[in-house]
């Protein structure tokens, strides 16, 4: 029991510091606010240190409910970081605003404390208490500005379709647990490998990866993120964008790995399908896109399909692939909402329309520098450092004879590159619209650039720190 | 001599950066140092090739980046079109001297990062680097047509980026499979790799899809008038001189080497698109308005002398090839700068607002005669002996491919020479042209020197060639077994092509 709670402990931390906090703010109201989300930062980075399972070995903890291994360490470090970084970001907006309340670290913090949970789970019932935990912290923090409209039916948008998948993720673990006899990732997969995937057990599948499928935000259950992504506030939209997709995908990974790796011929088809329609409608359907954080919205869906495309060659490398392009995605992600954060109009008012960013070049030619960066970055295109998780998906495909797929998939590539430029032609062709207000905020800016540099060419000097701890955690599945 | 490589890759790069943070005036001057200094690394690095020697040169190998390597090295080919990059960007900056005159500094760091890509393509020994490097430059180059370009420049660039990168996407998928058929990523490795023959079909396609968007051949190569009409005069000098060489390098590179069978299985489908381009776009330029449409549907048509040279699966095609790129990289990059002179004059490229031009402005007319003749193909200049050679290595791969191909000089000669016709004969229509100042010193300084080794290489070709002739014939050896059926009949004396070229450019400089 002692084992199984020390490879609990990052959860542990957060869990009690979110309690811990939570009382704070209870008596000191929304004055400890500032405070309390420098406190829940340095909770989330104490958590991040003490994460089993990159120094050792990790360990299985509780009879299997909870696995701490190396893949779930280089997750929860990714989960983290972006959570953290979503409330840096957070600080700074919600505050010129003037409500910002001291519940939202509590809430980043217990959401974290799910993530870890998804991305740990050796279980489907782990799965799903961390899945609703995650969701249930989300759906609050959706609907955060609560006398803004938008924002309000962005939460509820999100709880009643959330909850809808929840259900559908919840039949599918029932069926599976009825035609399999366990919860069990390890013993689905013996039930699976034994006889042959069973009608059932099909079905089961089926429904357990839509409803995953809902939370990475993969087509054809994408639907929720460009109005969820619009509505929320901004800094947890840079959230929702970041860490929770991490934890998702981590969770989807090792459930197909794991759970269902002796049924990879069944679920490949319908990954390679989510992976292609995601891809291609994320390209297609950003293009109209006056709203930057729609445009956002629908890149985050693009890229969702270029990490399942890493998910279907079902490889180490693959898996390898899914994990790097996680960690560059977040910084890709989490930069360019850095950048939306600062654009504000003169009367300090959050401005969303990609017209305003016109001329950006010239009237701040820093963070136009920094934007055009993560666009490139985003679409891919070397020698930014965007263009080497792509590269590892890719090759992870055709690794796995899945040459047609890359194929495709790159092609598609090309659709989103049109947009992403579309940006790039606004801020550096057009004449300058009116300058947005000055910030100073400065742990911002230095964000801004840390992660412009990350996403640089000087990235690739990060390869040789990054590669062996992926491929550390990749071979943790296999 | 370690380390020559990396050097010149990092100084345009230094300078980029450093012109970011100095005025205007400094930026000018900063990125005519960077690139006068790489032009005398470059002359340097000629001087040291040992021709003979070994195959690569300035070996360099560094384990960087996982999965691949900053490998970079040189033959022959490379060399050369190294050294026509480096030439021609000095060239570049003086001609943006002061005809760019908004945001100076971010004009001239995305020249010079162009710098370092393009001659990072033909340097790169490992396939992705090499991958890298060749789409990197897109990026520049995209903001070099979107930001200094002209009226229509934002549909251009666009039309640019997107052209030539969904052109690369699928080569990429196609190394990364023969990266993983091979295990190996150095590209010297996988020359000498036999790629299974319906692989090769595949692959081949794949990198033909890139390399035809870049070169541009027919019908793919409607992004280049766009392009250089909106690009700045620079832009276009580098677009034609070097940008569209990229794609010939690697038809000779890749294409050729490693799937020797292949190209052999489409030598039709090449020779096709290249007759077409070359009877087509002649004909279009014939009828162009604007001068610099006019050049760059020209280029179309010189580049499918190049194919057509590369595919014909002889020495003296792939030679002339080579020459061609070499001269044409030079000739229209001079041509384009010829339209900038006056451009930048009466801020205009309709060919009829000028005219008589060779009277108010003698020196430009002598210099604008020799850069057409240059691009018609007159003996003596580099034009002739690039397209002489591979019209020969035409007629030796198939008599008709020769005859069609031919009537590309005819009809160059009536594009050109009607264009210059129209601008520099005659008595001048324009008051405004007819005022306009001959060539300052920076202009003369320019095309003086293109003219120069233009007619060096137009005299004595073998400079030139020597360096490549064993990259030659390495690269023979490679395909001969496998080179299409021939309807010549000199086809049979296997040792007659060496001694041919050896007499051709032999006869060539006699000659001359």
């Amino acid at each position: 029991m002692g084992e199984s709670l020390a490879l609990t402990l990052p959860e542990i931390i957060l869990t009690v510091g979110a309690i811990a906090l939570m009382m704070v703010a209870a008596y000191g109201g929304d004055r400890s606010a500032r405070a309390i989300t420098w406190i829940a930062i340095a909770v989330l980075i104490a958590a991040a240190v003490f994460v089993p399972g990159i120094r050792d070995a990790g360990g299985v903890a509780f009879d299997g409910l909870f696995v701490a291994d190396s893949f779930a360490a280089f997750s929860k470090i990714l989960v983290y970081i972006a959570a953290a970084i979503g409330l840096v970001a957070a600080t700074g907006w919600f505050s010129r605003d003037g409500d910002y309340r001291a519940e939202y670290p509590v809430l980043i913090l217990l959401s974290s404390v799910g993530m870890g949970m998804m991305v740990s789970a050796g279980d489907l019932l782990t799965l799903y208490v961390g899945l609703e935990l995650q969701s249930l912290s989300a759906y609050v923090l959706a609907s955060f500005q609560r006398t803004d409209n938008r924002s309000a039916e962005a939460g509820l948008k999100y709880f009643v379709l959330g909850a809808l998948a929840s259900g559908i993720l919840l039949y599918g673990v029932s069926l599976l647990y009825g035609f399999t006899g366990s919860t069990l990732f390890g013993d689905i997969a013996v039930a699976l490998g034994t006889d042959g995937v069973s009608a059932g057990e099909l079905f089961g599948l089926v429904f357990v990866l839509a409803g995953i499928a809902f939370k990475v935000s993969a087509v054809p259950f994408h639907m929720w993120t460009p109005d969820v992504y619009e509505g929320a506030p901004t800094p947890v939209t840079a959230f929702f964008a970041s860490a929770p997709k991490v934890a998702a995908i981590a969770l989807l990974t090792r459930l197909a790995i794991e759970g269902m790796g002796p049924a990879t011929f069944e679920w490949r088809q319908i990954v390679i399908f989510m992976a292609l329609a995601s891809t291609i409608l994320g390209g297609v359907a950003a293009i109209g896109q006056p709203n930057i954080k729609r445009l956002l919205a629908y890149s985050s869906i693009n890229n969702v399909g270029f990490i399942l495309i890493g998910l279907a060659a079902a490889n180490r490398e693959g898996v390898a692939a899914i994990l790097f392009y996680m960690a560059v995605y977040v910084v890709m992600t989490l930069g360019s909402f850095l950048v939306v954060l600062r654009m504000r109009d003169e009367a300090d008012r959050p401005v969303e329309t990609i017209a305003s960013l016109s001329g950006l070049s010239r009237t701040r030619p820093g963070l136009a520098a920094a934007m055009a960066m993560f666009m490139f970055s985003l679409a891919g295109i070397p020698p930014l450092f965007g263009f080497w998780p792509k590269f590892l998906v890719f090759d992870a495909a055709v690794r796995a004879d899945l040459t047609w797929l890359a194929a495709v998939g790159i092609a598609t590539s090309a659709i989103s590159a049109y947009y992403y430029l579309k940006i790039i032609k606004t801020m550096y062709f057009d004449e300058p619209a009116p300058a947005y207000a000055r910030s100073h905020d400065v742990p911002q800016t230095v964000l801004i650039a840390a992660a412009a540099l990350f996403v640089s060419p000087l990235g690739y000097l990060a390869i040789p720190l990054i590669q062996p701890l992926a491929a550390n955690a990749a071979s943790a599945l296999f | 001599m370690t380390g020559i490589l990396s050097l010149m890759l990092a100084v345009p790069v230094v300078a980029a950066i450093l012109c970011l943070f100095v005025s205007a005036n400094g930026a000018r001057w900063i990125a005519l140092a960077a690139t006068l200094a790489d032009l005398v690394l470059g002359i340097i690095l000629w001087l040291n090739y040992d021709i003979g020697g070994p195959q690569w040169q300035f070996v360099e190998y560094q384990p960087l980046f996982s999965r691949f390597a900053w490998a970079l090295g040189i033959d022959g080919i490379a060399l050369m079109l190294t050294l026509l990059s480096v030439f021609l960007m000095p060239i570049c900056i003086l001609a943006s001297w002061s005809s760019i005159e908004k945001r100076v500094q971010e004009y001239m760091a995305a020249f010079l990062v162009m710098e370092t890509m393009m001659i990072g393509v033909f340097m790169a020994q490992d396939i992705f680097l090499f991958y890298i490097f060749f789409e990197a430059g897109l990026i520049p180059m995209f903001l070099i047509i979107g930001i200094w370009g002209g009226a229509n420049r934002i549909y251009a660039s666009y039309k640019f980026f997107l052209y030539t990168l969904v052109g690369s996407l699928l080569m990429l998928v196609a190394m990364l499979w023969m990266v993983n058929y091979a295990g190996t990523t150095e590209i010297p490795k996988l020359l000498t790799t036999d790629f299974p023959r319906q692989a090769q079909f595949w692959l081949w396609l794949a990198f033909f899809a890139s390399f035809a968007v870049k070169m541009p051949m027919w019908p793919v190569h409607t992004w280049l008038p766009d392009a250089h009409v909106q690009a700045p005069t620079a832009g276009s000098v580098i677009l034609a001189g070097v940008l569209l060489k990229l794609g010939g390098y690697g038809f000779v590179r890749f294409s050729l080497p490693m799937f020797p069978d292949a190209s052999a299985q489409l030598f039709w489908l090449v020779m096709g698109l290249s007759l077409v381009a070359i009877v087509y776009t002649s004909l279009v330029a014939l009828v162009q308005k604007d001068m610099k449409k006019l050049i760059a549907y020209s280029s179309v048509a010189h580049m499918a002398f190049v194919t057509i040279g590369i595919f014909a699966f002889n020495r003296q095609g792939i030679e002339g090839a080579l020459v061609v790129m070499l001269s044409h990289g030079l000739v229209s990059g001079a041509l384009f700068l010829c339209v900038g002179v006056i451009y930048d004059r009466l801020h205009t490229r309709e060919i009829e607002r000028y005219g008589g031009l060779s009277n108010n402005m003698p020196a430009y007319a002598v210099l604008f005669l020799l850069f057409t003749m240059a691009s018609v193909g007159l003996p003596g200049t580099g034009g002739f002996v690039g397209e002489f050679l591979s019209l020969i290595g035409a007629y030796k791969a198939h008599s008709l491919v020769g005859a069609i191909a031919t009537t590309g000089i005819i009809l160059g000669a009536a594009y050109m020479l009607y264009l210059y016709w129209r601008v520099a004969y005659g008595t001048s229509r324009n008051a405004d042209a007819a005022a306009m100042p001959d060539l300052n010193g920076r202009e003369l300084v320019s095309l003086g020197t293109i003219a120069l080794v233009v007619l060096w290489m137009g005299i004595y070709p073998e400079s030139f060639l020597a360096p490549m002739r064993k990259d030659v014939d390495v690269l023979m050896a490679r395909i001969e077994r496998a080179a299409p059926a021939s309807d010549s009949r000199l086809a049979k004396s296997a040792h007659a092509p060496a001694a041919a070229a050896a007499h051709v450019t032999a006869a060539e400089g006699a000659h001359h």
